[in-house]
């Protein structure tokens, strides 16, 4: 199986590039089109802010090639929230892949939310064999109302998506690589789709 | 429900954890990363790694062991100690680091917050700040605390949040290393004052210090070193303690 990790200069990827290997896959970093074109599952990560991390993607023309890929895509964190309309967040146009905006927690909740919280309401074969109230870890200030395509929901102040799927595109607003066994499982499940 | 997160700190010194480890389990007590391990299978939230070694080759012996550490464990990590420099950070996260933490080099150019946040984003720029009370005043001390500066605790505090850091480390240097509790008075005066996450340090002793510091001090991460390190708090037994006090955790 051919994994690749879109390398678009965002963040930390090391780490899960390192997570799929304790699974016994290898992946390989790219932001080459056609490397990214021919793989069996892409994963669109993101750790930063989000009007830069979309400049760096139009430099490289991945803007227009992410939301016409064929096979499973996963974006984790910033990589989800830039799969949506638009962000508050440096007021970012995004993806358009999923049908919502992304805005900032409101000050009646510390922001950043960084820590462990759990997902309810699973409904996807991301969670396959994961059960409800599980614990992953998450650390952002902006994130995606719940909408038709959320799949996963957390509370931190109001409920609000944790994971959303629209056909063959998925994303995770934690960090799958961050979440110890389970999010490991979750990573699982996405290679094995 | 956000859970309150625990966080051993190992302190390294030339790729090695060094002080007091007493984990007769572990082949190599001295190896950061095998303790990470076997830190992250006990049930810690977060680990911090603090690099005190003082060598030239520093910067490398560190950005090797973050590499090392990232390949093995499956939860957030922090990494500090002498960081003063965008380049510093750039490596430490490429490497594998989830966050950052800085403190002198904080104090000594404030605007180095503010470039890190600017380049990396406030989740992964943690500010600690070490201080102890002086005629009744909070201040920030420098050098591991043996340096006092000009500036109050809570002005300082405000200003890191304002420059966009992600977290607060705070460290009482009166309350460090007497295993008599936090110091949840300035602790939860930080947490009302401020509206990013609060991390206690310094006086963790038993299991009810830390039950204290998130009820009284509001902390949201509590972080200790000696009680976990010589075992004389078990993760899994404080969790579940803390949970019996109505504490979210998780278990």
């Amino acid at each position: 199986m051919k994994i690749v990790i879109i390398n678009y200069g965002a963040g930390n990827i090391q780490s899960i590039k390192f997570a799929i290997e304790r699974m016994g896959y290898q992946a390989i970093l790219s932001d080459n089109p056609e490397e990214i074109k021919t793989a069996d599952k892409v994963i669109f990560p993101g750790v930063g802010e989000a009007s830069s991390a979309m400049q760096k993607l139009k430099i490289s023309g991945l803007d227009k090639l992410v939301p016409i890929l064929k096979q499973p895509v996963l974006g984790i964190c910033l990589g989800m929230q830039l799969m949506c309309n638009r962000t508050e967040e440096g007021n970012t146009k995004g993806l358009g892949i999923f049908d919502v905006d992304v805005i900032r927690f409101n000050n009646n909740v510390k922001v950043p939310q960084i820590g462990w919280n759990q997902i309810d309401s699973l409904n996807s074969p991301l969670f396959t064999e994961v059960d409800e109230n599980e614990y992953i870890y998450l650390v952002h200030s902006y994130y995606a109302p719940v909408i038709e395509d959320t799949v996963a929901q957390t509370y931190y102040g109001i409920k609000y998506s944790t994971a959303l799927q629209k056909d063959n595109f998925y994303g995770t607003q934690f960090h799958p690589e961050k979440s110890s066994v389970i999010g490991e499982k979750i990573l699982k499940n996405f290679l094995e789709l | 429900m956000l859970t309150k997160r625990i966080i051993p700190c190992l302190d390294i010194k030339n790729g090695r954890t060094v002080k007091g480890v007493n984990f007769v389990d572990l082949r190599d007590a001295g190896d950061p990363v095998e303790l990470a391990d076997a830190y992250s299978k006990a049930g810690a939230d977060e680990l911090v790694f603090l690099d005190i070694s003082a060598t030239e080759e520093r910067r490398k012996t560190l950005a090797d062991l973050v590499l090392k550490v990232a390949a093995k464990i499956n939860i957030p990590f922090t990494v500090g100690g002498g960081i003063s420099s965008v380049e510093d950070v750039d490596v430490l996260l490429q490497n594998g680091a989830d966050k950052v933490s800085i403190n002198s080099s904080a104090v000594k150019n404030p605007q180095l917050i503010n470039d890190l946040v600017g380049k990396f984003g406030s989740q992964c720029i943690t500010v600690a700040i070490d201080a102890k009370q002086i005629d009744g005043n909070w201040i920030v001390h420098l050098v591991g605390g043996k340096v006092p500066t000009e500036l109050n605790l809570f002005d300082w505090a405000k200003e890191v949040e304002e420059r966009g850091a992600g977290e607060i480390l705070f460290t009482s240097m009166d309350n460090d290393g007497t295993k008599d509790g936090f110091a949840n008075k300035s602790l939860s005066r930080l947490s009302q004052e401020l509206n990013i996450p609060i991390i206690a340090s310094g006086g963790a002793g038993n299991m009810q210090h830390f039950v204290d510091t998130f009820k009284e001090g509001k902390a949201d991460a509590a972080l200790a070193a000696s009680v976990f390190h010589f075992k004389e708090i078990e993760i899994k037994d404080l969790k579940h303690e803390l949970r019996n006090n109505q504490i979210p955790v998780r278990l």
